[in-house]
């Protein structure tokens, strides 16, 4: 999964902390593996240096200073074409599809799009495996399978998501 | 509105209701001949309605379907009939062959409806039983054959005629992954042969992996992946 645009769709619903950010963070995505607070700011740091944040205040208080990052209109943009592009159908794959639609959802864009553009990538590499199966051995055949059954599970999980983003979007939103 | 060049069945704005239930809300479609177009989206997405319609079997409320030229909502029902017999081929979910006939006398059966001999009709239905690789069914009936095997008879009874369509509605959807495997790769290989385009509903992605491209139904709209990425 991609920690900066994350962090990147998180603060698109407005300024925060590190802090706030590491806490949303590890509310939404990171239920088995919470960020390191390390994490935060060296990402935060990275995205100010490629001018997807901007420091938008800075606190001063008894302990070090505190930043409140916003993003900024090229952060918005990378998060728009992250989203956009497919990931390349692989085993595994749904915590990252799973952010996605998350923060579609959050962000108010269109996560039904999400979810078709995935499926047309999985089906693309799908056909290249059955056509690659058509004309090899049964070893061919074998490992093209195992191959089509993980992108047929992950279509199945698409499928059902599909039909319960009403359902999620309620709960994410609540959150 | 003038359909894209080269294109063999084209569908625009289709509306299609059951009473108050909307089947079609604006469906849209295109194929090639010799394309293999599978028909995507969850039960009750619309994507059989959009099939039928498609085929002539049901007639749309609003929306133009031409087929190599000609308007189907000008044409009338023996017209339809006519393009259903001859230029158009369908197999189902389950294969719906007649049970008292013996398979070749199935496969052998559009073209007798046309009025082609006996004789000259099975032979040809032979023909097309050997493609499918049931060929030593021909005098079983379709009670005597497994699902595998009826469902490949039933491909053959529909690519008999020639058609340059053929739809196919869940045509492994009753079949093992083996089976329905078989009968996907036999019914595309002899569909791309004739250059027939294939119209393919199906809701397994394994099965739309058959296909050269996609268009996904939901509430009745389609979506045409190929241009929408």
């Amino acid at each position: 999964m991609s920690i900066g645009h994350t962090l990147l769709g998180l603060l698109e619903s407005g300024p925060r902390h590190g802090y706030d950010l590491k806490r949303a963070f590890d509310e939404k995505f990171g239920h088995d593996r919470p960020l390191h607070y390390g994490q935060v700011y060296s990402t935060m740091s990275r995205l100010l240096k490629h001018g997807l944040v901007e420091v938008d205040g800075i606190e001063a208080g008894g302990g070090p200073e505190r930043k409140r990052y916003a993003i900024t209109d090229a952060g918005v943009t990378d998060v728009e074409h992250w989203l956009a592009t497919p990931e390349k159908p692989e085993e595994y794959l749904q915590s990252t599809l799973y952010t996605k639609v998350v923060l579609a959802l959050l962000t108010h864009r269109d996560a039904t799009d999400i979810l078709d553009t995935q499926r047309a990538e999985h089906l693309r590499s799908m056909r290249i495996l059955t056509d690659r199966k058509r004309k090899g051995d049964l070893a061919d055949q074998l490992i093209c399978d195992h191959a089509l059954f993980h992108l047929e599970a992950d279509l199945r999980w698409l499928e059902l998501t599909a039909a319960r983003l009403d359902k999620l979007r309620a709960e994410v939103v609540a959150k | 509105m003038t359909p894209p060049p080269g294109t063999l069945l084209t569908a625009e704005n289709l509306r299609k209701s059951y009473g108050p239930t909307v089947a079609l809300d604006g469906a849209a479609f295109s194929i090639h001949p010799g394309e293999v177009v599978a028909v995507m989206g969850p039960s009750g997405s619309g994507k059989s309605t959009l099939l039928h319609c498609l085929a002539g079997i049901v007639p749309p409320d609003s929306g133009s379907i031409t087929y190599d030229g000609r308007e189907l909502a000008g044409m009338n029902d023996a017209g339809r009939s006519a393009l259903r017999r001859s230029e158009f081929g369908f197999v189902f979910q389950f294969g719906q062959l007649v049970p008292e006939l013996t398979c070749v006398e199935n496969v052998a059966l559009p073209l007798r409806l046309n009025g082609t001999s006996r004789k000259e009709a099975e032979r040809s239905a032979l023909s097309w039983m050997e493609r499918l690789e049931v060929d030593d069914l021909k005098d079983k009936r379709p009670g005597e054959v497994s699902g595998g095997q009826g469902q490949r008879v039933a491909v053959a009874r529909a690519l008999v005629t020639g058609p340059r369509v053929l739809f196919a509605d869940e045509p492994t959807g009753a079949l093992d992954s083996l089976n329905g495997e078989r009968v996907m790769e036999l019914l595309t290989d002899a569909a791309r042969s004739t250059n027939a385009a294939v119209v393919l509903v199906t809701h397994e992605a394994r099965v739309a992996a058959y296909s050269d491209r996609e268009i996904v139904v939901r509430d009745g709209r389609s979506r045409d992946m190929e241009r929408a990425i």
